[in-house]
């Protein structure tokens, strides 16, 4: 409703600015067609249906561990009306965590009969994956919490940017920590050898085979358990009525009896925990941690969570998958190199921020917001 | 002992002063109202009350017990419920999840659906809209959810921000209808009102707020017969 007067009132001064915008959308589409014309009907396509199998398949995988991470600064923006700029330096503390996990399995001897130097990991792949994910997101979330106590709660209150500036600090804390910690090199997760990296259920297609990967797998039956059980928190429990509104109207909540700080405590552990979930899901399918691991995907996953709208949940999830398809399938659509998949996925960011700042599914603006 | 005891508050936004000195006394099972000017400082004597503002100087005392310190989401546990200025519904939630919400403070579990019961036969219009986001709501359903929630926690003491802020006539009728009715089921009420005339109608005792500092204290009806509050905020010549 007050959304929609806003607009009224503004429409009228800026109908130019809204011309040009529909020019350049029209113009956008026109060369989405043409490229579409360009790859699919003119001639030999330069991409077979396997190749862009294969695309979607890593889009939806990517897709997926994005939307676990977006979700948390959709959370905490929803919350406390800040970017967590922190955010994706707690999913590579998830996932170092995740690696440490599988390094030390790996060192427990777990003798079979007919191979005496089997590994635990090998020997419990189930446990050792859940194990893996369990400890990457306790130490993820734990760190969220402390993250919130020590860099943002003392600043409550203060103008918007200084939250802001603390949490760039506390980023730099953390890749400098982790750097001197864990040391500048690529680690090399190790995965069970069940779910090695590269190999899984071949799919013939077009005389070719697509190989859907165990890993990819995992993660996108990991990723909706997670979203749903999220959903359920969110939706169904006492605790997800009072993050709403507390996220709505802090002084109301108050007077309900919900203690602010708490759940603000207990979103920030929430995020952590989705965060670190996807820095194991990270490792496991893509194979490498070091100290700025989280760096690329944090900010993909600030872009999927603004192009679905921040403080959006179901558009956090959205934005995360529309985001890891269009990263794996666009730089084939516009005939771009691969390399350039961050720069479209940055551009995206940057059209999103001047079209349409509300995201996707638009913002419900807050009375304190308005 | 007064339920309630406001003693000399001093409230501060910043470094502006916006109570100067309050202080005033609720009986138990009273209605009491607080009137005065636009910002004469009745919001924020119930923030102030509610431990949403913490006063620099004075206490507020409930029961004989020291509750200045008393953080505002640990009111509640006191059973002391405040229906904000502006209603503060939760827009985004169903109306059904805002009374839900109402009863956060309650361990009693077992005795909400009666509560529950009880909130939609005094206002019928919620059980209807139960399903609804509570910002569909006009303003008078808006304000039935806010006193609605508060019930729902079990307040022995309610404060009212300007329960008639914005609504029609018959609406003001029955919302002041309802106050009276929750006042005889046990409830004591602070009310805070610029419809200064409709308070002292319903209310036992009243003060008069002006500029941060408490002008007048009478019964009711005294008040309504004073000369300079019919002259100020009866609009009686
Ligand atoms: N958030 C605020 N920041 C600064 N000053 C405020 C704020 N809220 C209220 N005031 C000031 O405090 C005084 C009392 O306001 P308030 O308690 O809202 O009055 P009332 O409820 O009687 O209209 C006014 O002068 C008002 O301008
Ligand atoms: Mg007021």
């Amino acid at each position: 409703m007050k959304e929609t007067t806003l607009r009224a009132k503004s429409s009228k001064p800026l109908s130019a600015y809204r011309l040009i915008q529909a020019l350049l959308g029209a113009l956008f589409a026109a060369y989405l067609i043409w490229r579409f014309y360009n790859v699919f009907l003119d001639g030999t396509p330069s991409y077979g249906a396997d190749s862009w199998l294969r695309f979607a398949i890593s889009g939806v995988v990517l897709g997926s561990v994005y939307a676990l991470i977006a979700i948390g600064y959709t959370l905490v923006y929803g919350i406390l009306f800040m970017i967590n700029f922190a955010h994706g330096d707690i999913m590579m503390l998830g996932a170092f965590s995740g690696y440490f996990v599988f390094e030390a399995l790996e060192k427990i001897p777990s003798p079979v009969i007919d191979n005496p130097n089997q590994v635990f990991l090998n020997a419990h792949p189930v446990i050792s994956v859940l194990l893996a994910f369990i400890v990457g997101a306790t130490v993820a979330a734990v760190s969220g919490y402390f993250l919130e106590k020590i860099a943002y709660r003392p600043l409550r209150g203060a103008p918007r940017l200084v939250p802001l500036i603390s949490a760039i600090g506390a980023s730099i804390f953390l890749e400098n920590a982790a750097l001197l910690l864990f040391g500048s090199q690529r680690h090399d997760f190790a995965n069970p050898v069940q779910i090695t990296r590269g190999e899984g259920w071949n799919i013939p297609i077009n005389g070719e085979v697509v190989i859907l990967p165990y890993t990819g797998v995992l993660t996108i039956a990991l990723s909706i358990l997670i979203l749903v059980a999220l959903y359920v928190l969110v939706q169904r429990t006492q605790l997800g009525r009072a993050m709403r509104a507390v996220a709505e109207n802090k002084s109301a909540a108050a007077l309900m009896g919900i203690n602010v700080n708490g759940i603000i405590s207990r979103t920030f552990i929430i995020s952590g925990a989705l965060a670190g979930s996807a820095g194991v899901m990270w490792g496991i399918h893509l194979g490498l941690v070091y100290h700025m691991v989280g760096f690329i995907p944090g900010i993909k996953a600030f872009t999927a969570a603004v192009l679905g709208g921040i403080g959006n949940i179901p558009g956090a999830m959205l934005g995360g998958m529309f985001l890891g398809i269009i990263e794996t399938m666009g730089p084939a659509y516009l005939g771009m190199s691969f390399q350039l998949k961050d720069v479209l996925a940055f551009s995206i960011l940057v059209l999103i921020l001047i079209f349409r700042p509300t995201g996707l599914l638009g913002e419900v603006l807050s009375e304190e917001k308005v | 002992m007064a339920m309630l005891e406001v003693n000399d508050i001093h409230t501060y936004y910043g470094n502006i002063q916006a109570l100067n000195g309050v202080s005033l006394k609720v009986e138990q099972g009273e209605i009491v109202t607080l009137i005065g000017a636009n910002g004469a400082g009745k919001t924020t004597t119930l923030r102030t009350i509610s431990g949403l503002l913490k006063p620099r100087q004075g206490q507020i005392v409930l029961e004989g017990n020291d509750i200045t310190e008393t953080p505002a989401h640990d009111i509640v546990y006191k059973r002391i419920a405040m229906v904000p200025e502006g209603r503060g519904v939760f827009a985004r939630l169903t109306v059904a999840e805002n009374l839900d919400l109402g009863a956060y403070s309650r361990s009693d579990r077992k005795n909400l659906a009666g509560d529950l019961e009880r909130v939609f036969s005094l206002f019928p219009r919620l059980q209807e809209r139960q399903k609804q986001y509570a910002g569909t709501l006009s303003g008078g359903e808006q304000q039935m959810l806010a006193m609605g929630r508060a019930i729902m926690s079990n307040p022995r003491l309610l404060l009212l921000d300007e329960p008639s802020m914005g609504l029609a006539p018959v609406l003001v009728d029955l919302i002041f209808d309802i106050i009276q009715q929750i006042n005889k089921e046990g409830v004591t009420i602070l009310l805070v009102e610029q419809n200064a005339l409709m308070a002292l109608s319903i209310a036992n005792r009243g003060y008069v707020l002006q500029s941060g500092e408490i002008l007048l204290s009478d019964t009711a009806e005294s008040l309504k017969n004073n000369e300079m509050v019919q002259k100020a905020y009866l609009g009686i010549e």
